[in-house]
């Protein structure tokens, strides 16, 4: 819906169409290079890094948790299904863990595949923590899978996802 | 000097697990926008965060852009001890934090 109707007015009004073709890129909204070319925005503008590739975010993941395998289960990614802005999600993330010394979370990593960056945050804790339970606020740039992988005192990853609707992506205002 | 608060309890009992929570002021700037004229604007985030209890770490967290502006961080530890909790921000530029709160444990 959104795509058509910014092709629509392109071409009409020069200030609006250059507000929505700036907004689009930020968003991450495909473009025509038609459209980008008209409202006058430079090659450096749309050469812009607005999504993280898959590559990316395998590399980031595999950083982490090298060629170790990762298991589904354990971890929950607690955020909105439906999210309005983008710029403060609210994320829980918890991990089944009795977080003794013998059995802990070592380290919680939070990714976001279609961000311009995967990584997102990452926690370091250990049994003095107590609970395998932290909450923060994140940026979602787009409607995508966010994931975590915790990292377990025994050498095992496990992972968790959740999809989330993102109505107003982060980054799209400009100063 | 940007504004920090640290939360926790003010006291709790021996082995009681307390909820620490850690908020500061700051822009958390992505480096992936732009002014109007297309300037890109640098980034300028808080890259590291560490918490520890009576000198020994408990927690610590490592920041990427996509944290949002004025970071909050909610996480739990279980009282052992009287003493104090600190919590050490620090990022690009040569930012750097901290702020600690008191916790008596009865």
């Amino acid at each position: 819906m959104k795509h058509k109707r910014t092709n629509r007015t392109a071409g009409r009004n020069p200030r609006r169409e250059f507000m929505l073709a700036a907004g689009g890129v930020a968003a991450g909204i495909v473009l025509s290079p038609a459209a980008l070319a008209q409202s006058g925005i430079g090659p450096g503008r749309t050469s812009r890094p607005t999504q993280a590739s898959v590559a990316a975010t395998l590399q980031a993941v595999h950083k982490v948790a090298g060629t170790a395998t990762i298991n589904k289960g354990r971890v929950t990614v607690d955020l909105p299904a439906l999210i309005d802005n983008g710029n403060g999600v609210p994320l829980t993330v918890s991990v089944d863990s009795p977080m003794t010394e013998a059995d802990h979370v070592k380290a919680i990593h939070v990714f976001a595949e279609k961000n311009p960056l995967p990584n997102v945050v990452s926690f370091q804790l250990g049994p003095r923590a107590a609970r395998a339970r932290v909450a923060t606020r994140i940026r979602l740039a787009d409607t995508q899978t966010v994931f975590a992988i915790c990292e377990l005192s025994d050498g095992s990853f496990w992972s968790g996802s959740v999809d989330v609707v993102v109505a107003i992506a982060a980054c799209l205002e400009e100063l | 000097m940007a504004r920090a608060i640290v939360n926790i309890p003010a006291s709790a009992d021996r082995g009681e697990i307390v909820e620490i929570k850690a908020l500061i002021a700051h822009d958390m700037e992505t480096g992936f926008r732009r002014t109007q004229l297309g300037v890109p604007i640098p980034r300028d985030i808080i890259t590291s965060f560490v918490c520890t209890y009576n000198g020994a770490e408990i927690f610590r967290a490592e920041f990427h852009p996509a944290v949002s502006a004025n970071p909050y961080l909610a996480f739990s530890a279980r009282a052992t001890e009287s003493g104090s909790i600190v919590c050490k921000w620090t990022g690009d530029n040569g930012f750097s934090m901290t702020e600690s709160a008191a916790i008596t444990v009865v």
